[in-house]
């Protein structure tokens, strides 16, 4: 007895076993079809031809990728494209052991988000073009070390006979040894 | 009272509060379990459902309880039938967000007295694993094809923060430590672990470094509940109302990718509209007792920062230090949190707000903190390092 509220809160614990439950199947044989919408449709694109596009804002200077068509802190349309470097640095980088099922993966994948380079543009910690993607070429140490951040890494493309326009035409982002 | 975003006609007291067992599977359906917790809220504020005008609901994604149109399902158990019910969802957000908008209700003069009910039964998505209903948060175009974890995310920012903080896995895990083990004086909790230490949690199933399954919450089913009056009516429904002082939201963008998910601005700029209303101008010296949102051992430090009761990357000092301990100068998540009494979404965040209700009342039994209590403030957090939600409450 803690004495305290809630006073002998109710429900019934139970095993799986011990009662029955009706199954039924998320959605069946049901799927999505996602559009890819204006901008992000140029952004795969560009993925199939070895770019990495982003649009920017002429207003307040930021750079967006993944890329948007419109500013949203400005309110306004965006101003042009960009063709940001396909290669960046590490600003957070982490181990998995745990597949999308939470099944024990045979080896463990690291991933991160890659701040990649624009050409003539520096960015700061608070807002930067920024993707999430496989990082290939780290050890668990270099994980659990931290030396994975900061690091420099570099898009391994898929050859483009294989790309579809997809996010999966870069096959992770490499570390680059010096 | 007058003020960017603040104006409102009446004070708004909390008059009782109800909660269920968390627990990994309950029986119960979820209009069930918002019933208990709706019929104990009620009780405690000594009102029937015939005194109540309105009915906010709360409850993350659909697809966890596997019922869609989730608030109209629960409406019935929530007493909301023929009633002006709504329901609110802001992810795991949601529920600090019931009694932001049942706040809304009362505060404009539209309802005078709002029953605010939350559940989750995250029991029901049971296959492959109840995480994998996380992947339709993902961006489908740029993120889902990578075939994410929900898991990954936290990790990215736990690492982050650990990083710009250095901040070592050992700090963090005393937080898994605290929280599990002040569950054991909360009647509805999942994971009372007595005894756990912070070896225990460094030894557990590493998921995605730097996360291990100590670190997380569990999944839960439960439900909370809460009452809410105008001053009007509170003061005639009890002698004790805890009022609703400040109330805060935002959002931040869904492209996580883009900002340092050092420091949780979302929390930040949500803090500063609830301190705002409340006239708090020194968070760490004017709140009492928080319960900051802990899903992950390493949210409470971050959401300690955000919310001002701490500077930046001092929370862990501050933890190291005992002063985050019921017996401390600033007792965090004197309830257990997330980590010990569990994680049924909605309902854990409103659990949150219950718990500072029961602490300003001094009706915590064997959690009430060592200090006085005038002042505690509950916040969630939710969706792609998103959403803030921060209520401040007091005598």
């Amino acid at each position: 007895m803690t004495g305290g509220k809630p006073r002998s809160p109710r429900g019934t614990k139970y095993e799986k076993a011990e009662f029955p439950v009706f199954e039924f199947p998320v959605v069946g044989k049901a799927r999505y079809e996602y559009t890819t919408g204006e901008a992000l449709g140029r952004f795969l694109a560009g993925l199939k031809e070895g770019k990495i596009l982003g649009t920017y804002c002429a207003k307040c200077g930021r750079v967006f990728v993944p890329p948007r068509m419109y500013c949203s802190y400005c309110f306004r349309e965006v101003d042009g494209w960009v063709e940001a470097r396909d290669e960046g640095v590490v600003v957070t980088g982490v181990m998995s052991y745990i597949s999308a099922t939470r099944a024990r993966l045979e080896r463990p994948v690291a991933v991160g988000v890659v701040k990649l380079d624009v050409p003539g543009r520096q960015f700061d910690d608070h807002f930067f073009p920024g993707l999430m993607h496989y990082i290939c070429g780290a050890s668990e140490d270099d994980v659990k070390s931290m030396r994975i951040f900061g690091a420099r890494v570099k898009a391994r493309w898929r050859p483009p006979e294989q790309r579809t326009g997809s996010i999966t035409d870069i096959e992770c982002f490499e570390v680059v040894r010096p | 009272m007058t003020g960017r975003n603040l104006n409102f006609k009446h004070r708004v007291a909390v008059v009782g509060a109800g909660l269920t067992l968390f627990r990994s599977r309950l029986l119960e359906t979820p209009q069930e379990l918002a019933w208990l917790a709706a019929k104990q809220a009620l009780d405690e504020a000594g009102l029937t459902l015939k005194d109540i005008d309105c009915v906010v609901i709360g409850s993350a994604p659909d697809a966890f309880d596997g019922v869609h149109m989730k608030g109209e399902y629960l409406a019935e158990g929530a007493g909301g039938i023929h009633k002006p019910t709504i329901r609110v969802f802001v992810g795991g957000a949601t529920g600090v967000f019931v009694p932001i908008a049942a706040w809304w209700h009362v505060a404009s003069g539209l309802c005078k007295r709002v029953l605010a009910v939350a559940e989750e039964k995250m029991s029901h998505a049971a296959r492959p694993h109840t995480q994998y209903v996380f992947r339709y948060i993902w961006d489908p175009i740029v993120e889902k094809p990578l075939n994410p974890n929900l898991i990954w995310i936290f990790a990215m920012e736990m690492h982050r923060y650990m990083h710009k903080c250095g901040v070592k896995k050992e700090d963090v895990a005393l937080v898994s430590v605290k929280n599990k083990r002040n569950a054991c004086g909360h009647p509805s909790a999942q994971l009372c672990m007595p005894n756990i230490t912070v070896d225990d949690v460094l030894k557990s199933e590493v998921l995605v470094w730097p996360v291990q399954l100590l670190d997380i919450s569990p999944t839960s089913d439960g439900a909370a509940a809460v009452v809410l009056a105008s001053e009007e009516e509170a003061r005639r429904i009890t002698d004790t109302p805890v009022w609703i002082k400040g109330i805060g939201w935002t959002l931040d963008t869904t492209h996580w990718t883009n900002r340092d998910l050092a420091y949780p601005e979302y929390v930040r700029r949500a803090a500063e509209m609830a301190y705002r209303m409340a006239g708090i101008d020194n968070p760490r010296k004017q709140i009492d007792v928080a319960e900051p949102y802990d899903p992950f051992d390493y949210k409470e430090l971050h959401h300690m920062e955000g919310l001002g009761l701490a500077k930046k990357c001092e929370a862990p000092v501050l933890t190291r230090e005992g002063v985050t301990q019921r017996d401390g100068d600033l007792p965090i998540n004197p309830s257990g949190g997330l980590l010990g009494v569990g994680n049924p979404i909605a309902a854990a965040g409103l659990m949150k707000v219950a718990e500072i209700f029961w602490q300003v009342r001094g009706e915590a039994g064997e959690r009430q903190v060592k200090k006085p209590v005038y002042t505690g403030l509950a916040q969630a957090w939710g969706d792609l390092m998103q959403a803030g939600t921060v209520v401040v409450m007091g005598i």
